[in-house]
């Protein structure tokens, strides 16, 4: 199953033509669904006027050197996605598993799918396929079930759904049925086969199709909301918050104010994050 | 002066749900992110704003004495042990406050009450709360005062 090109066969009873038709109709979906939400929400409005504020309220020029460094520094935060792992290690896990495990299976599908379908696929592309897909299913179900803020700090059953989980649930389930099928068409039983694959079809068009009422874009602004904060903090703007402590700085060790932090160990470990907010 | 969310920095991890005392801290249905369901039950405690590990909460002064640009800004941090709040006055004026959180590292005074043998049964019946004698050091040369201890009050506020 795992070195099969799903694609392949299905190609022999609807016209491969078809099939990249879709891919490109879903590719179409996401870039004006997205295009969509920036102008409905006015995000790109808001961010711009949030550089503009931080621009304003800077303490000192960022050169071009620092805005560079910045931005890969964004960049690996984002590929590591380090801010989830602020507040729990889980759910960076989660997001990494369904991070990576999507765009391994997107890739895959798209090569497989305009590339091989009528020749030998390479085993590889297969598997990047499969492995993608149960990385995302892997991802997803755990964010679902257990990692969920509504489920987990709220104490919400994990079947009750809101839009807010239309992305994590329309794109577990596209990824899971997408292995069933694979599977399904394995044992040759045809009424299983075009059962998943409509359950395929039907979760993936929901995934794609929905981007304006769904989390989908979140893949596009917070990138650009993670940058806007780091150069804020290069800047000195910090969104107005304190500036750093730094208790080594005599000037700050000395003041009246941290007198009972003189002799006090200079890293006192974790407070409130040692245990999870699930105290609901 | 009520706290809410900045949606662009929320990433949804729930502590300011866990630790709102008036439970108004929610996940919105639509994004999943939190926010103030009912500001006007906000006791103005800070809990969030201090718990929010991305800064994403902020406090919205009342228009008609906090108005046009003021700023009121927390930074608590765990690690160091210090909370650092920045106020920004809509004159432009700016203040900076630091104090410590904790004098000890975090959870290395945690009393074992588990290992602290309970009341007996004559305790139990009688009039003084559990441990009352020992933790208000009564059974330690009677009742601290400020007299017992060479001290006197003195008039006005001294630091």
């Amino acid at each position: 199953m795992y070195n099969i090109n799903p694609f392949v066969e299905l190609s022999a009873s609807i016209d491969s033509t078809i099939i990249q038709t879709y891919i490109i109709v879903m590719a179409l979906l996401v870039a004006g669904g997205t295009l969509f939400d920036i102008v409905h929400k006015r995000s790109a409005k808001y961010f711009f006027n949030n550089w503009q504020k931080s621009k304003a309220n800077a303490k000192h020029q960022v050169s071009g050197g620092k805005k560079a460094s910045v931005a890969i520094q964004t960049a690996i935060d984002g590929l590591t996605s380090a801010e989830l792992g602020d507040c729990s290690t889980r759910r960076q896990l989660a997001h990494l598993l369904t991070m990576y495990g999507f765009i391994a299976y997107v890739a895959a599908t798209a090569i497989m799918a305009f590339g091989y379908t009528d020749s030998a696929t390479p085993v590889i592309l297969a598997n990047l396929w499969h492995l993608g897909a149960l990385m995302v299913s892997v991802g997803g179900f755990w964010f679902w079930f257990f990692i969920r803020v509504d489920v987990s700090s709220e104490g919400n059953s994990p079947f009750r759904l809101v839009r807010a989980d239309l992305f994590v649930v329309s794109l577990t389930l596209s990824t899971t049925f997408a292995l069933v099928w694979a599977y399904a068409q394995t044992t040759g039983n045809a009424t299983w086969e075009i059962l998943f694959l409509g359950l395929y079809i039907l979760t993936t068009t929901v995934l794609f199709g929905s981007v304006p009422w769904s989390k989908f874009s979140h893949m596009f602004f917070k990138p650009a909301a993670a940058l806007e904060k780091k150069m804020s903090e290069a800047s000195g703007a910090r969104n107005n918050l304190p500036e750093p402590v730094d208790r080594t700085n005599p000037a700050v060790r000395d003041s009246h104010s941290m007198e009972l932090l003189k002799d006090a160990p200079l890293s006192m470990g974790l407070g409130i994050k040692r245990e999870k907010p699930s105290h609901y | 002066m009520p706290t809410f969310v900045y949606m662009t920095r929320c990433d949804g991890c729930g502590h300011c749900v866990d630790i709102c005392p008036s439970d108004i801290m929610h996940i919105d249905k639509t994004n999943r992110r939190a926010y103030n369901i009912e500001p006007t039950h906000c006791w103005e405690c800070f809990s969030c704003v201090k718990a929010c590990p991305q800064n994403a909460i902020d406090v919205r002064g009342y228009a008609d004495f906090s108005p046009l640009g003021h700023s009121v800004r927390v930074d608590r941090d765990e690690d160091k042990g210090t909370i650092a709040w920045s106020v920004k006055y809509r004159d432009g004026r700016e203040k900076s406050f630091l104090s410590p959180i904790t004098t000890k590292p975090w959870g290395s005074c945690t009393p074992n009450l588990k290992e602290v043998v309970g009341p007996t049964q004559e305790q139990r019946d009688g009039e003084l709360l559990f441990n009352e004698p020992k933790y208000i050091r009564f059974d330690d040369g009677g009742l601290h005062t400020l007299e017992s201890n060479g001290l006197t009050l003195k008039q006005g506020v001294y630091y």
